[in-house]
């Protein structure tokens, strides 16, 4: 591929620019860059024919090469004529490199604009000159802005559709301009542009004699490509630790911030012990000094303990460390957030369980305004509380991408469903101490003579869950058991009255359940708890609650048509007429645990004999502490 | 302040990529399959861990048709680094004797080289499966991530792969599912050239210019290295001044007429070339979206 001849040495390093082009679709982002890519003489001549080829075939634009078809590297995205997922293209010019993502523009492949906006430091905004502003480009700058990137240039495409009137031009500069006042842009260049032709994409054009430049490519070359990381106290996560013998212990990781050398102060968070950097290991001898951005190992003066994902800091400024914080949140899957959920979440080389807590609002696409939300659908942007089950270093976003930069995944199919930036920690984490109590469970346990449990009844409505959950208690207080009965009828009289059934309150109702029941359990107590949960994620939540062995879930197994035949409540009538809504079986789905401790088949086993199972799983012969004993 | 020496940014790169994946991994293998973007991929595996191997075999996948030079450099590597050197040969596919000569190119990579490593990932249980693949090299490649996820039986579905913003890889994965690793995805051709001269590593001498006996088949040079390759009628060996840009099965790599004699010179040649690297590839063009589809059944 043809490129300046600077590039070629071994001598100084180019700067390099990481730009994103995006918008709505059929704005022209990938015949953009397939312009730019052409005009800087970077196609090579087999692509190129490659192009004329599938031009004849899936062109859009009748004899002429379709120059959208070297961006659209997949075989769908050339058959339906879009861009679905992001494209990394490479290009030099005398003086620079560039990487360009191009990005789709349907809003059903939004995640994948996130993606490559989030290596970006400059935006490439295309609006089409007839349509001006939509929902999707207002979508695609707020994610632009979320995402950290300050430099924009808002390019006015096909305006050879307009006759190049420098009306048009104006009216949506002006627009955009009041648009994004909010949105922390630190430059927005507006160019006139027709991508098909190339006007004022590498030179000026005679088409837009009013217009003063510069074209789209000097807007490049201008752009800032220098980032702050290397100022700031340092900050390295620890990626991976090397221990080929003995007397070797080496910390490897990418330096996120600021800079080290041999000699530096450093603490290791969380833990929070002190050392010195002996030395920074490389292949062919040490090196002297490194700065964020460089991978290294790191050996320490002192036997200091540290783990893959905890942070080595300067000793003399360390970050933050906390469990509770304040985020901003994209989410990226079709399954919307449930707030109450635990997902995996991922900063740095951290990966620890989160919770959203609580979502403050949702912001509205076009206005920004704020609104109410209990969930998060995908595409969404929302401020939201997040809680992570241990606590870790961390810094605002602003200050630091990769400090403050964060995925959650889903924790049953291992998706990546949310992206998120951390705003600031919330300090009620470090104000609720725990009350270290002298009269502990073991000796409220042994008090009472028996072994606290808590029994999770779960299945569909009508399956029979409280007939043998009842059969139990009476069983269980029969031999003397101090027992409590949760049923999940009961309690949405009281604790739970606030609480619906849509998929974020049942979700919020069994946490409360879990969380009642861990109590009586610490209580002593063995709490039989007997609700629908219909929610695989949320039963696993519950069991994290408890020791090992301390959970058993019973499994009340009645096909639909045997519960609805039986229809003790008469609800699923009014759930087939449709005057109840969000109902188990119908309209909402069970998920059927695929490891219960105990399976009860209804139609094969009577509640008599099903409570003879549980019994043996709670009280086992062996060391049986009976009242007796 | 710029970087203090070239590359550099690729390197850490690169280097954070092996160290993220390998955490994540269970079994982990470097698929190497000797040409210059192994080697480059080798050093930087050699990099990341050092003092410490790279804690991960290196697989071959080896189609037999490999040339001479090929595999001399393979196990001279393999001698020099002290890694386990694990070479996989679909054994059924050499017993019916699949050959690019008589079965065409298509064929013999899908049998030889898709489903040699299915097995050979399978056979070993490997998860994260390094590779050499760059995003400059071809149009669907441009559209992969650096952690590809691949369901069971290997299936890359590029409808649906997951985001992966900033340097966060999520590298879960459920039994039966794995995970290829792109270190070099947003090094160019130039890149790892560049690279290898300044790091001064070793690579096969067929990348560079010498005189050659080469035949013109197929629009390029082709070099017989051995009689399985017959002459066809008419076709005359001749001397030439050659070398390869990428190394495969010796009947479908084509050469290019070149005076580059050193990794300079190559750069040079590179940077003012106007065709692509994959050009004198015979595999990728063998039909529209040919590579996408290899991808969607395994290959890499």
């Amino acid at each position: 591929m043809p490129v300046a001849p600077e590039s070629t040495g071994s001598g100084g390093p180019l700067p390099t620019l990481r730009f994103i082009t995006c918008g709505s679709v059929d704005d022209g982002k990938s015949t953009l860059v397939g312009r730019l890519l052409h005009d800087t003489r970077s196609i090579c001549d087999d692509q190129l024919s490659a192009v004329e080829i599938d031009s004849r075939r899936h062109g859009t634009r009748g004899e002429r090469v379709d120059l959208a078809l070297l961006l659209d590297g997949l075989l769908a995205e050339r058959e339906q004529g879009i861009t679905i997922d992001v494209a990394y293209r490479f290009f030099a010019v005398p003086g620079r490199r560039f990487v360009v993502a191009d990005a789709p523009g349907h809003e059903q492949y939004t995640r994948n604009m996130a993606t490559g906006a989030s290596t970006a430091s400059l935006a490439i905004l295309l609006v089409d000159a007839r349509k001006g502003m939509l929902v999707q480009t207002c979508r695609h700058a707020r994610i632009v802005s979320l995402l950290g990137i300050r430099q924009v240039v808002l390019a006015v495409n096909k305006m050879d559709l307009v006759d190049f009137d420098p009306l048009v031009f104006a009216a949506i500069d002006g627009a955009f301009r009041t648009f994004s006042a909010d949105l922390g842009f630190a430059s927005v260049t507006s160019i006139p542009l027709c991508a098909v032709d190339g006007d004022n994409v590498i030179g000026d054009s005679d088409r837009t004699p009013w217009y003063p430049g510069p074209p789209l490519l000097e807007c490049l070359m201008r752009a800032d490509v220098r980032t702050t990381d290397a100022r700031g106290p340092f900050r390295m996560p620890v990626q991976w630790v090397s221990r080929p013998n003995q007397d070797f212990r080496g910390f490897a990781g990418r330096i996120a911030r600021g800079r080290i050398a041999p000699g530096d102060r450093v603490r290791v968070l969380p833990s929070g012990r002190e050392s010195a950097v002996r030395a920074i290991v490389a292949w062919q001898g040490e090196l002297p000094s490194a700065m964020a951005g460089d991978s290294v190992m790191l050996t320490l003066a002192d036997d200091v303990d540290a783990s893959r994902g905890d942070t080595i800091v300067a000793a003399a400024a360390p970050p933050a460390v906390a469990d509770q914080f304040q985020v901003h949140l994209l989410w990226m899957h079709e399954h919307a957030l449930v707030p109450g959920r635990q997902y995996l979440m991922k900063l740095h080389a951290n990966e620890v369980t989160a919770v959203i807590t609580t979502i403050k609002h949702r912001v509205e696409m076009n206005t920004g305004a704020h609104l109410a939300a209990r969930t998060l659908a995908m595409n969404e942007i929302a401020v939201a509380t997040l809680s992570t089950g241990r606590p870790l270093a961390f810094e605002p976003y602003r200050e630091s991408r990769p400090m403050g930069g964060f995925v959650l995944i889903d924790r049953m199919t291992f998706e990546t469903v949310g992206a998120g930036m951390i705003d600031f920690a919330l300090r009620r984490a470090s104000n609720i101490h725990w009350q270290a109590l002298h009269v502990d469970r073991e000796a409220r346990a042994a008090l009472k003579h028996q072994l606290p449990r808590c029994i999770w009844f779960t299945g569909l409505s009508g399956s029979g869950k409280s007939t043998i959950a009842n059969l139990l208690e009476r069983r269980l207080h029969a031999e003397g058991r101090h027992t409590y009965l949760l049923d999940g009828d009961n309690v949405r009289h009281g604790l739970n009255r606030d609480l619906g059934f849509t998929e974020a309150d049942r979700t919020e109702n069994v946490r409360r359940v879990a969380e009642v029941a861990k109590l009586m359990v610490d209580a002593g107590l063995i709490v039989i708890a007997s609700l629908i949960s219909p929610y695989r994620a949320e039963r696993e939540q519950a069991r994290g609650l408890f020791a090992s062995g301390e959970f058993v879930e019973v499994f009340v197994d009645t096909p639909l048509d045997v519960c609805e035949a039986r229809d003790p409540k008469g609800l699923y009538r009014k759930a087939r007429s449709g005057d109840l809504t969000n109902f188990t079986g119908i309209d909402s789905p069970y998920e059927p645990p695929p490891a219960p401790e105990v399976h009860v088949r209804t139609v094969d086993m009577s509640p008599e004999a099903a409570v003879d199972r549980i019994m043996e799983m709670v009280s086992p012969d062996e060391g049986r502490p009976g009242p007796t004993s | 302040m710029p970087d203090a020496e070239p590359l550099s940014d690729l390197e850490s790169e690169s280097i954070e990529i092996f160290r993220e994946a390998v955490a994540a991994a269970r079994n982990p293998v470097l698929l190497y399959s000797i040409g210059k973007d192994s080697s480059v991929l080798l050093h930087l595996a050699r990099k990341a861990f050092y003092p410490a191997k790279p804690p991960m075999p290196l697989l071959h996948v080896d189609t037999t048709w490999k040339f001479r030079e090929m595999y001399a450099h393979r196990d001279r590597t393999a001698r020099e680094t002290g890694m386990q050197l694990i070479v996989h040969v679909n054994e059924e596919g050499l017993r019916a004797g699949v050959s690019p000569v008589t079965h065409g190119s298509e064929y013999h990579t899908n049998v030889m080289k898709t489903q040699a490593l299915r097995q050979a990932l399978d056979t070993h249980g490997f998860d994260v499966i390094f590779g050499g693949a760059r995003r400059d090299e071809e149009r669907s490649r441009a559209k992969e991530r650096i952690f590809s996820f691949r369901g069971r039986g290997h299936r890359w579905e590029p409808r649906t792969q997951r985001p992966e913003l900033w340097n966060l890889y999520n590298a879960r994965m459920r039994p039966g599912e794995t995970m290829r690793v792109f270190p070099l995805s947003n090094w160019t051709e130039l890149d790892v050239w560049r690279y290898i001269g300044a790091k001064r590593i070793p690579v096969v001498p067929l990348y560079f210019s010498m005189e050659r006996k080469v035949v013109r088949r197929g629009g390029t040079w082709i070099m017989r290295d051995d009689d399985r390759m017959p002459l066809l009628e008419g076709e005359v060996e001749e001397l030439r001044r050659v070398r390869f840009r990428t190394l495969g099965c010796y009947p479908l790599s084509g050469a290019i007429e070149s005076e580059a004699r050193n990794v300079a010179e190559i750069i040079a040649e590179t940077a003012s070339a106007t065709t692509s690297e994959r050009q004198g590839r015979l595999i990728d063009s063998d039909q529209p979206g040919s590579m996408e589809r290899k991808k969607q059944e395994g290959y890499f």
